[in-house]
């Protein structure tokens, strides 16, 4: 072999142990929950599946848990929106006024990430308890009938409820919100913010024209990294919802693991991954793929 | 500008300061929680009520062994995933940043969909392709085949960011000078992309350890550290689960400091030049 065509195959040699990886454990699943998703299953015990090509699974999906969907994109997208106003000025400060801070801010960003996801739901549960501080403070500051009439506490209890389900979402994906805002934040040139002052644009008239637009990649890859994995949870629906607050997540996880019912799982799955990659790809054609992640 | 819009400017500067501080505040406040609780002594047998101050859970925080045998399960699982994920994802992190080859495009968008499709999906998905191919015995193999696929896209999409304004001439010097690839490879590359690499390794190694969704599809009954907390989390919640939690998070920051101070060590002497 001669050298230029060895050095021709190098990168597809490197890629092929990874690559094969995810054909075989990302791509071919994925071929596997479409087929069993158009599948009819043989019997109730059954574990075999026909391929009918039959949509009814997937009319199933859309009718008997329409409002699961429903409740996952809405939760999901309230999450993504207040995780935006908290996670944007976080971003804002740690970039701009961090100093030589900057890493360590950050890096207090991501220390939550180190501790179990599960658990800091399960601390959220005590936070928010009927005993707990927070109902406490609000009976304190005699807050009870606000939050009462804009829906966020229920009788006043806040765990159990659709706040505390979004509360949760917002908290345990705020972090990737933050990073990427923070990445595109960094990388604008403070010169431009300073000759838009030097011409006297006010400093909100210099954000809303040179900052807010250089950073609105970052806030698209954040608003996407916070709402997929927010939409597909299932965790924050279990320890801080109740059985009115159930998500799509917990709808496929129950379908599929205790009810056995992979075609109507399936279906759901792959209607709740239609969406993601429809919007993953309006994103990758405006902006590309090296925000991500 | 006169006074006035100064003061306001300035009082401005301050709100958007201290709204920033909550901020930072709420991503803390179930982490102090957390630690809070590993000092309290339970009145049952849920650890989530604050009774009385303890140093007995400290004392032993292996008591509870169905969590402990669990935790070492999730090491088990961790050590050998983040190895191959490693390994696997720094190939194609390199494929990408040092070649262009036709297909890369397609590569990039293959890297980026595992991270950006819910776990759910790929949870299910790849237990319902092991039911169809009729695999039984569901545990440590899945788990980790599991893990290494949604480690592998972190793993290539951290290094290659690192690689982005690595200066692949100096493996062009080396081999002018004689150096056959792979010692290149070892003696050039390696050394100078190893922290990033460490550092992919470290966070592949925490998603591993707290993964539950993907995890809770793909575990048959072996049970990992999360999966017995979300067993035992209707049953009990002993005090031991936040213990070991805050013993993880201080070894991971740890790590992380770690990291950054060697990182700046390695830095400092080629700013010189």
């Amino acid at each position: 072999m001669s050298i230029e065509t060895r050095r021709r195959l190098t990168p597809y040699l490197l890629l092929l142990p990874g690559g094969l990886w995810l054909a075989l454990f990302y791509l071919a699943p994925l071929w596997t929950l479409l087929k069993v998703s158009l599948s009819s299953r043989q019997g109730r015990f059954s574990m075999d599946y026909l391929l009918t090509w039959d949509v009814a699974n997937y009319q199933v999906a859309l009718t008997e848990f329409g409002p699961q969907f429903g409740r996952a994109f809405l939760y999901g997208g309230l999450a993504t929106v207040l995780a935006l106003a908290i996670g944007y000025p976080l971003a804002y400060v740690i970039a701009f006024r961090g100093g030589k801070y900057r890493s360590l801010l950050l890096g207090l960003v991501v220390v939550p990430l180190f501790t179990s996801y599960l658990i800091r739901t399960i601390a959220w549960s005590s936070i928010l308890a009927d005993n707990g501080p927070v109902v406490g403070l609000v009976s304190w500051l005699g807050l009870g009938g606000l939050l009462e009439s804009l829906w966020i506490t229920d009788q006043g209890r806040l765990l159990n409820t659709p706040a505390a389900v979004v509360g949760g979402l917002t908290y345990n994906f705020l972090p990737f919100m933050v990073l990427p805002i923070y990445v595109s934040l960094e990388r604008i040139d403070g010169a431009l913010v300073d000759a838009a002052n030097d011409l006297y644009c006010s400093a909100l008239a210099a954000f809303r024209k040179v900052v807010l637009p250089l950073s609105l990649p970052g806030v698209f890859a954040g608003s996407l990294l916070t709402f997929i994995p927010a939409a597909g949870d299932f965790i924050n629906a279990q320890f801080l919802g109740s059985p009115a607050t159930t998500m799509i997540g917990n709808s496929i996880q129950d379908q599929f693991l205790r009810q056995n019912n992979l075609s109507v799982a399936s279906a759901m799955a792959f209607v709740l991954m239609f969406v993601m990659i429809v919007l993953v790809l309006v994103y990758s054609r405006r902006f590309g793929t090296d925000d991500l992640a | 500008m006169s006074g006035h819009s100064l003061i306001a400017a300035r009082a401005g500067r301050w709100a958007l300061n201290l709204y920033a501080a909550l901020g930072l505040a709420y991503l803390f406040a179930p982490i102090a929680v957390i630690v809070a609780f590993s000092f309290n002594q339970p009145s049952g047998h849920f650890n989530i009520e604050w009774r009385q101050f303890t140093l007995a859970n400290w004392q032993a925080p292996f008591a509870d062994r169905a969590l402990t045998d669990a935790l070492w399960v999730s090491l088990r699982i961790a050590a050998l995933s983040t190895l191959v994920s490693t390994v696997l994802g720094t190939m194609i992190a390199i494929a990408l940043s040092r070649y262009r080859f036709p297909g890369s495009g397609a590569v990039n968008l293959l890297l980026v969909l595992p991270v950006t499709t819910p776990e759910i999906v790929v949870g299910s998905s790849l237990a319902a392709m092991f039911l169809g191919q009729n695999v039984i015995d569901f545990g440590m193999v899945t788990i980790t085949i599991a893990h290494i696929l949604f480690q592998l896209s972190f793993v290539a999409i951290i290094v290659r960011a690192r690689l982005r304004d690595f200066d692949w001439t100096l493996e062009q010097a080396a081999q002018d000078l004689g150096a056959p690839p792979l010692r290149t490879f070892l003696t050039v590359t390696l050394p100078l992309i190893l922290p990033g690499i460490l550092a992919a390794a470290l966070l592949s190694f925490a998603l591993s350890i707290d993964d539950f969704i993907i995890t809770f599809f793909n575990a048959g009954s072996t049970v990992t550290f999360p999966l017995q907390i979300f067993g035992a989390s209707r049953v009990r919640i002993p005090p031991q689960v936040h213990v070991l939690a805050t013993v993880i998070l201080l070894v991971s920051v740890g790590l992380l400091v770690a990291g950054t101070i060697l990182e700046h060590r390695r830095r400092r002497p080629n700013r010189v030049d």
